[in-house]
């Protein structure tokens, strides 16, 4: 009973390697009414920062983590529950708690990414969720799977996620045979054929959303819905000074300014996160890769392939922007003819994972309407 | 789960990778490989501690053990290096560079220059350092100053095997002589290393943690003690950050700077002999162009100046440690 | 004409007579400037050793590299590079062979196969072992010329590259340019065996000794020596016996000499004048021929000289340049 009505707030985990996270801030106090996903609170990985959203509504009744403490994955911060659960069964509920183990191998092992080669390479990806429906999500420029850690779990609830890293990116292979979006296009399908998989919701951002378009575009029997996010590939202009700066820049300093670009709020980039892309970006071929990308999709500074016009009612489409977005101009949304809108408050070019809930949340409503 | 290598075997990896890419990498050294000329094994050893096991039979002809002659070895690397080759000499322990420093200083050093820029001597001279290893005053020293103050030597001291795969093989594709200094206590360490090759650039401090309340500056082992240190001041709530500065010549100023200037308290740390030392050089530096920001004196923990000595009674004390950082943070914030 | 009796054609010849009296004149004429106080820091002449260097090094192509000593001009000169550039170098001025960052002990062409002079006594041992050692291992059949005097012939660096070269097999070639005297130091005092030829078979390898006056003895033992290394035989010790006609350096009295020494070896042991004569005498080359090359080696190093006092100096930003590649 108590379960039902008491919700544990606990040290997320986000992305593959996480075993801990410092709590650096509460943003609610307890007794405050909280609805679902709001967020309640701040943490910091080796890997980002971010806040964190309440998975349940209810009051908070116990704020049990403490400010600048790390906690391992699991461990319990917080109480939420209906105001009607007495204190006692919430202190016995905090007392009682266990945080459990941390995964062993075999369970890390069935998370761990996997290799599949494909024309093109051979590409890394992570699959989770048993779900019927199959989803897709492909990344941008210079990204990789990791850049949706926030919203994969809750895809995967209702259906199989497949995240993956494109050519030239991740721990894909460096070389990219063909780095126009036709041939990125086609790397992703015959990543669909080497998987088995024979339609798929596919979810794009930016160039990654130029890299669906064109997939829908040149095989649509394979599309069952789109989600684009910040995509590429609905008009000209681009911010071609960031995309030179991100395959030119070699150290944190380079970066710093760069990454405060993607994000609404320019906090998020954190020492860690500069240290990812750097990890990436001195990899032996990433920078020749990067630059044949950005010559085959924007070559001149704009962006050559055009797909709004591909667009067809045909494949439901949901595209979803930041309103602060500095890299792809938010008004390229009403190229999309067609296509439901939803343009984010406070998020930049990474709405999924400045607004991962409310994110994780459209996309699997376009799921769901188009299974 | 991304894969762990221990320095060892990241540095094994470096040397692995660019003998396969390029065709102009070798590498030479005594033992090596090990058992030439016996009854026995060939890569008996792999390098006094199998730093390099492995390679010999992975790339014939290019794995070479030499008679133990430093002068005429590591002479003969640089020499093949100014005629367009890309050797690495492995010099064991760099206590031993005191047998062949002429082709280091004299030599490898001033071709450049002296040679009015027309000549390139692209050599890495890799070396154990450090001390801990009850190996006694000949075979133990932190000599990393001697070599940075020496204009047209690089001079690099890893402290994980990320970096050392990433720094060696900068190294080798860098273009001017190189002194890759390996600390022995640190190659059981193990961290995350991706497979692939890659190069991290010279002259770019890594900051292993974030604080504002004073900077800590050091390198190679001492990064370990500096992070305790700074754990243990952190439940004290004092925040420091941790500036692991990678390469010595060239020197990243630029993020030492800007921390003091953010913290106005530093800390150097280094294993080696204090006087002309990194600590003593990092301190120069931020009272020439960071005094104003300064809110304490500069501390600084090195090792004594005395040789390494052999008792692990002593030697032990002989080490910078932990709390002897601690304690010199806490000085600088008046505690 | 006659018919020629020696290894060489008369082109060779010429161009043999031609490199030593170029070398010659080089060195008289920094022995004139040096005195005149034209020329910073310190010079150590060539002259009278110059049919060392030619007979060895008329066996060399640009790919073929040497590691000189101090006394390094007459091998630079040997080897090919440009005379104006050198002398520009020992007088300091940016249009020097090192950009006058180098001078006289720094002289270096890698273009050439000249892989510098050396300050160092001895230090040129291990970097010819290494250009031996990357030759061997490119397979271009290069070979690494090693010089010494017969003082840094005690030097740790050449002793432990005679066994490196031994145990390596390498191509290298270590060339001891005995003059009789190691600064002011008589050789006999301070190098315990009798001959080179032990010392090196002491190390392992074949050794031969030459009278490095003789242009002919040097070249023919040299061309055995060094198609013996190129062929996969191994490195040669090559003792060239020689006469130094000036001090240690520019203003030594020599003091040390016996009376009567220097006019000896001058009249008697002069490699340029034996050569002269012996290329006459058997009718291969006339006179005239001669004295016409010497008018030209004259002319050249009076170019060389008068370039060289007239380049301007480096520039001021030029100290700090050249340190790195990249740094």
């Amino acid at each position: 009973m108590t379960e039902k009505r008491i919700v544990p707030i606990v040290m997320p985990k986000w992305g593959l390697s996480m075993k801990e996270g410092k709590l650096t801030s509460w943003l609610v106090s307890p007794g405050a009414e909280i609805k679902p996903g709001d967020s309640i609170l701040e943490i910091e990985t080796d890997k980002i920062a971010g806040s964190f959203e309440a998975p349940d509504g209810g009051v908070l009744r116990r704020a049990v983590g403490e400010v600048d403490v790390v906690y391992p994955v699991k461990a319990l911060i917080g109480v939420i529950a209906d105001p009607s659960v007495p204190d006692s069964e919430i202190d016995e509920y905090v007392s009682g708690y266990v945080t459990p183990p941390a995964e062993d191998e075999g369970e890390a092992q069935a998370d761990a990414p996997q290799f599949v080669d494909v024309d093109g390479g051979k590409l890394r990806y992570s699959m989770k969720g048993e779900g019927a429906e199959k989803v897709i999500l492909i990344h941008g420029f210079g990204g990789d799977l990791v850049t949706w850690m926030f919203n994969i779990d809750g895809i995967a609830e209702s259906a199989t996620a497949y995240a993956l890293d494109l050519p030239g990116h991740g721990q894909s292979s460096k070389k990219i045979a063909d780095p126009s979006v036709a041939g990125l296009a086609r790397t992703v399908v015959s990543f669909m054929e080497s998987l088995g998989i024979e339609k798929a919701h596919l979810v794009g951002h930016s160039l990654g959303g130029a890299i669906a378009m064109e997939v829908a575009r040149s095989a649509p029997a394979r599309v069952k819905s789109m989600t684009l996010v910040a995509p590429a590939g609905l008009g000209p202009e681009i911010n071609i000074d960031y995309i030179n700066g991100f395959v030119a820049a070699n150290s944190r300093r380079d970066l710093k300014d760069l990454l405060g670009k993607l994000f609404a709020d320019q906090s998020l980039v954190s020492r860690q996160m500069m240290d990812e892309v750097l990890k990436y970006k001195r990899l032996d071929g990433v920078v020749p890769a990067l630059r044949s990308l950005a010559d085959g999709f924007a070559p001149g500074g704009k962006q050559k392939d055009i797909l709004s016009a591909s667009l067809n009612a045909r494949i439901p489409t949901l595209v979803i922007w930041g309103k602060e977005d500095q890299i792809l101009p938010v008004a390229h949304a009403a190229n999309a003819k067609g296509a439901q809108v939803e343009i984010l408050e406070g998020a930049g070019h990474m709405p999924h994972m400045e607004k991962a809930s409310k994110v994780t949340a459209l996309i699997k409503d376009q799921i769901a309407r188009a299974s | 789960m991304a894969r762990k290598l221990s320095m060892r075997q990241a540095i094994n990896e470096a040397l692995d990778q660019e003998m396969a890419r390029d065709p102009t990498v070798f590498i030479m050294g005594e033992d090596i490989a090990g058992g030439q000329g016996g009854q026995g094994e060939l890569d008996a050893w792999g390098g006094p501690l199998g730093v390099t096991k492995g390679l010999y039979h992975k790339h014939p002809g290019r794995v070479l053990d030499t008679p133990l002659s430093e002068s005429a070895f590591v002479g003969a690397a640089i020499g093949a290096a100014a005629c367009g080759m890309r050797p690495v000499a492995e010099l064991m322990f760099l206590d031993f560079m005191g047998v062949c420093f002429d082709q280091i200083f004299n030599q490898a050093a001033k071709f450049k220059y002296m040679f009015g820029g027309k000549a390139e001597t692209p050599v890495v001279v890799r070396a154990m350092v450090g001390a801990g290893f009850r190996a006694a005053a000949q075979h133990s020293q932190m000599l990393t100053p001697i070599f940075t103050h020496i204009p047209g030597l690089k001079v690099v001291c890893p402290s994980n095997a990320y970096d050392a795969k990433g720094l060696l093989i900068q190294s080798i594709r860098d273009n001017d002589p190189v002194i890759f200094c390996e600390h022995k206590n640190l190659y059981g360490v193990e961290t995350e290393v991706p497979e692939e090759s890659y190069a991290i650039p010279f002259a770019e401090a890594n900051v292993v943690r974030d604080g504002d309340d004073a900077t800590i500056v050091t390198y190679g082992l001492m990064v370990h003690r500096a992070m305790d240190a700074a754990d243990a001041l952190a439940k004290k709530g004092i925040e420091c950050d941790v500036i692991d500065l990678r390469t010595l010549s060239p020197i990243d100023w630029d993020t030492v700077l800007d921390s003091v200037e953010r913290t106005g308290r530093l800390v150097c740390v280094d294993e080696a002999n204090p006087r002309c030392s990194i600590a003593s050089d990092v301190s120069a530096k931020v009272a020439q162009d960071a005094f104003k920001s300064l809110k304490a004196g500069i501390g600084m923990v090195t090792a004594p100046h005395t040789p390494v000595p052999f008792s692990p009674a002593l030697e032990d004390i002989y080490i910078p440690s932990a709390a002897q950082i601690s304690e010199a943070v806490q000085r600088t914030m008046g505690k | 004409m006659a018919k020629n009796p020696f290894p060489l054609s008369k082109e060779k010849l010429l161009d043999a007579y031609r490199t030593m009296r170029t070398i010659r004149e080089f060195e008289e004429r920094l022995h004139t400037e040096f005195a005149k106080g034209e020329i910073p820091g310190f010079v150590h002449l060539y002259a009278g050793e110059e049919a060392a260097g030619t007979g060895i090094m008329m066996h060399l192509t640009d790919k073929d590299r040497i590691a000189s000593t101090h006394r390094g001009h007459g091998h630079c000169i040997a080897k090919g590079v440009d005379v104006k550039s050198m002398m520009a170098e020992i007088f300091g001025k940016a249009a020097g062979a090192c950009r006058g960052k180098g001078g006289s002990m720094h002289i270096a062409d890698l273009s050439k196969g000249m892989m510098g002079a050396n300050g160092i006594l001895g230090a040129g041992a291990p970097l010819a072992c290494g250009a031996g050692l990357a030759a061997k291992y490119r397979g271009d059949g290069g070979v690494g010329i090693s010089f010494v005097g017969d003082g840094a012939s005690n030097q740790g660096t050449f002793l432990e590259s005679l066994n490196l070269a031994a145990v390596w097999n390498l191509p290298v070639i270590f060339v001891v340019e005995n003059n009789g005297y190691a600064e002011s130091t008589h050789r006999d005092y301070a190098v315990a065996v009798d001959s080179y030829v032990d010392r090196a078979a002491g190390f392992g390898l074949p050794g031969v000794t030459v009278d490095g006056t003789d242009f002919f003895a040097v070249y023919e033992t040299a061309g055995e020596v060094i198609k013996r290394a190129r062929e996969g035989g191994g490195p040669s010790l090559l003792e060239c016996k020689m006469v130094r006609f000036y001090g240690h350096f520019e203003g030594d009295q020599q003091l040390y000499r016996g009376k009567g020494e220097l006019e000896d070896i001058r009249a008697n042991r002069d490699c340029i004048k034996l050569f002269a004569s012996r290329i006459v005498e058997a009718g291969v080359v006339t006179p005239k021929e001669l004295e016409k090359i010497d008018r030209e080696a004259a002319q050249l190093i009076e170019e060389a000289a008068a370039f060289a006092k007239s380049a301007p100096p480096p520039a001021p930003a030029e100290l700090l340049t050249d340190v790195y590649v990249s740094y």
